[in-house]
């Protein structure tokens, strides 16, 4: 398996921005982990977890979608798109990863959504195995490896070595690209942390929750309608912490915003179904209160996202919810409270 | 204590003195205690807890649970929370007569995340016996003691003392000299650049979540202004970083003179924005031109803000800080 030194890490990511945009986790001065371009001098965080997830860099927090010019009757449409340059995101773990194959679902679908394709197609994903899962953590329980994470390349870093193996075309053409920066050795250590590391997941708490009756069509209404959803949601402050740190919300807005010469900047935004003014319309929000949009969220993610997309559930058990909940109301526990756990 | 609390709890259920209770219920882990109501004795019983965790300030569900139900209502109340009651009282947000308080005696309260930042985040549980906090984890027992491990805002707790219950357990507390100010000075010592450098850095994490706001006890409008699409200050998201920026500069304006300081925005905070150094600003301002006050004391006293004396400070006079290098 191809191999890098612990030691040669940082001269490979000025390898790699010499000829792309590198982007990893970095300590921020709480000591928390955040994904930002690579600079000489930052050194790449192993945290288990950046705060936010990776989504950002395909579905965008904001982007600007076009230009209005107006000048009395004619407006003309300007095409703002700005050229992506190619991109690299270095430290994805397993559950980002996978969330990457949820929002593509959404967005590479007919109509393809060519904002976010045009990102996906210039990123290439170097994956990082997990080697100390938090009880927080349970992406077992939808089916993902985190000792084995997909993207372009996956990647191991066990003791002072890190150690890659390209999986797509993209993934091919960039270690060759780049093959002067690895040596081959043994892939053992790997195997051994994977073992390791699938041990500890095994003790984890909620990798085993029943997810019976959840992601089918015909318990859709019966779930919808349990009495649980009032109590779990009574003390939502409705604040959008959990969409904003989850790797697969993808919902947005789309608004104008006026600049005040005759133009017209249109534009889209990531939306929380928590927010009092979610999908808008010409009366209100469709769900009037607190319950009906807390509601609406594990729904989608547990009931209606699977059933779209063939049984895959729109969580990937990456755990920021159960860490960042204001008032620790997350996922687990309405799994438990409806799936009879 | 949760033991005494809880029995005490049940009597007035049974009693049909109140008909719920608004507390911390039991999550996976010692440490993920949801603020939930209680509807019934026996779900007290069973899912009541109140440990070193239980630090969500709970006044502020009472507008919702409180106002729009019948019955009397239960809340649990630490005493930096008595003080964010006493204000939403003030501004007639909740009724007194339909609320009855169990003050509960609070040591500081401690924080998750620096325990597992500290032990490894493969926590089970986690206790605290006295000093020592004793936590288990899928790599064994594991032991830190409790002083590295307090909530920030407990490190500055400003009062002991319950300043509103019905009943009380535990002594009866005072008000500290919290030191709480040293913060600020040392922000307001820092040069305009280094202060602004440090905002700007701050900030720069805010991912517009508005947690902040919404669990701000004084944060009580139904609507508010940058969730309303015809105000045009709209905030889903912000032209610029300097306008999400601003954003927090406003709410603390909007909250100026009515926050409590109960620490709450910075607990929350996904990305630890330290907020509460914004709002402490304008109480150490507001000490210093108008005279000592302390949101939510009592119920009586009109805010500086609100009333006008001749003595006040005149808006045009820049004070000028001796000490400003």
């Amino acid at each position: 398996m191809l191999t890098l030194n612990a030691s040669q890490l940082d001269e490979f990511f000025a390898l790699i921005e010499k000829k792309r945009e590198l982007y990893l986790p970095v300590e921020n001065k709480t000591g928390k982990s955040e994904y930002k371009r690579w600079v000489e001098g930052d050194k790449y965080s192993t945290a288990l977890r950046t705060v936010k997830s990776a989504k950002n860099f395909f579905f965008a927090k904001s982007e600007n979608l076009y230009d209005l010019k107006m000048d009395h009757k004619n407006v003309e449409v300007i095409d703002t798109r700005e050229d992506i340059k190619e991109f690299v995101i270095f430290g994805v773990r397993g559950c980002d990863v996978k969330s990457f194959d949820i929002l593509d679902n959404v967005y590479l679908q007919d109509p393809v959504d060519t904002y976010y394709k045009n990102r996906r197609d210039h990123g290439l994903v170097i994956s990082m195995a997990c080697s100390k899962p938090a009880t927080t953590c349970f992406c077992a329980l939808f089916d993902i490896d985190a000792t084995s994470p997909n993207g372009d390349i996956q990647a191991w870093n066990v003791e002072d070595k890190f150690y890659f193996n390209p999986l797509t075309e993209k993934g091919d053409a960039f270690v060759e690209e780049f093959k002067e920066c690895f040596t081959d050795e043994d892939s053992k250590p790997v195997e051994k942390q994977k073992e390791e590391t699938l041990n500890i997941i095994e003790r984890l708490p909620f990798v085993n929750l029943n997810m019976e009756g959840f992601g089918v069509e015909d318990k859709l209404k019966a779930i919808f309608d349990r009495p649980e959803w009032e109590d779990l949601s009574s003390t939502c402050i409705g604040c959008g912490t959990c969409t904003y740190v989850c790797p697969t919300c993808q919902c947005f807005d789309i608004k104008d915003f006026n600049v005040g010469d005759g133009s017209i900047k249109r534009f889209r935004c990531w939306d929380s179904c928590m927010y009092s003014d979610f999908t808008q319309m010409a009366a209100a929000n469709p769900r009037l209160t607190q319950t009906a949009r807390f509601r609406q969220r594990f729904m989608h993610k547990l009931v209606y996202y699977p059933i779209k997309n063939e049984g895959i559930y729109g969580c990937v058990g990456c755990g920021r919810c159960l860490v960042s909940c204001p008032v620790q109301m997350n996922i687990v526990k309405v799994i438990k409270a409806m799936g009879d756990n | 204590m949760q033991s005494e609390i809880i029995k005490r709890t049940v009597e007035l259920f049974n009693s049909e003195e109140i008909v719920r209770a608004i507390g911390w219920r039991k999550g996976d882990f010692d440490y993920d205690l949801n603020p939930s109501i209680f509807k019934s004795s026996e779900d007290l019983e069973k899912n009541f807890v109140y440990n070193d965790f239980s630090s969500a300030n709970l006044s502020k569900f009472l507008i919702k649970i409180s106002q729009k139900e019948d019955g009397k209502t239960l809340v649990f109340l630490k005493s930096c929370d008595t003080y964010s009651f006493n204000s939403l009282l003030q501004e007639h947000r909740i009724s007194r007569d339909k609320i009855y308080i169990i003050g509960v005696p609070c040591e500081e309260n401690l924080d998750p995340s620096k325990i597992k930042a500290a032990l490894g985040e493969d926590v089970l549980s986690m206790s605290c016996d006295g000093e020592t906090v004793t936590v288990e984890t899928l790599d064994g027992t594991k032991t830190i003691s409790k002083s590295e491990v307090i909530l920030d805002r407990c490190l500055a707790c400003k009062s002991r003392k319950h300043v509103v219950y019905d009943e009380l357990f535990g002594e009866e507390g005072e008000v500290l000299d919290s030191k709480r100010f040293d913060q600020v000075e040392i922000l307001e010592n820092m040069k305009p650049e280094e202060r602004y450098s440090f905002w700007r850095t701050e900030l720069s994490r805010c991912i517009g979540c508005n947690a902040c706001r919404d669990i701000c006890p004084a944060c009580t409008c139904e609507k508010c202004v940058f969730d309303n699409r015809d105000s045009g200050v709209e905030n889903k998201v912000a032209t610029n970083d300097f306008e999400e920026n601003m954003f927090h500069i406003i709410r603390a304006f909007h909250v100026a003179g009515r926050c409590t300081d109960c620490g709450e925005c910075s607990r929350v905070c996904p990305e630890d924005i330290p907020l509460h150094l914004l709002n402490r600003k304008f109480i150490k301002d507001i000490n210093e031109f108008y005279g000592n006050y302390q949101a939510g004391d009592d119920i009586e006293t009109l805010a500086p803000l609100t009333r006008f004396d001749a003595v006040d400070v005149e808006p045009s006079i820049v004070k000028t800080r001796e000490n400003v290098k």
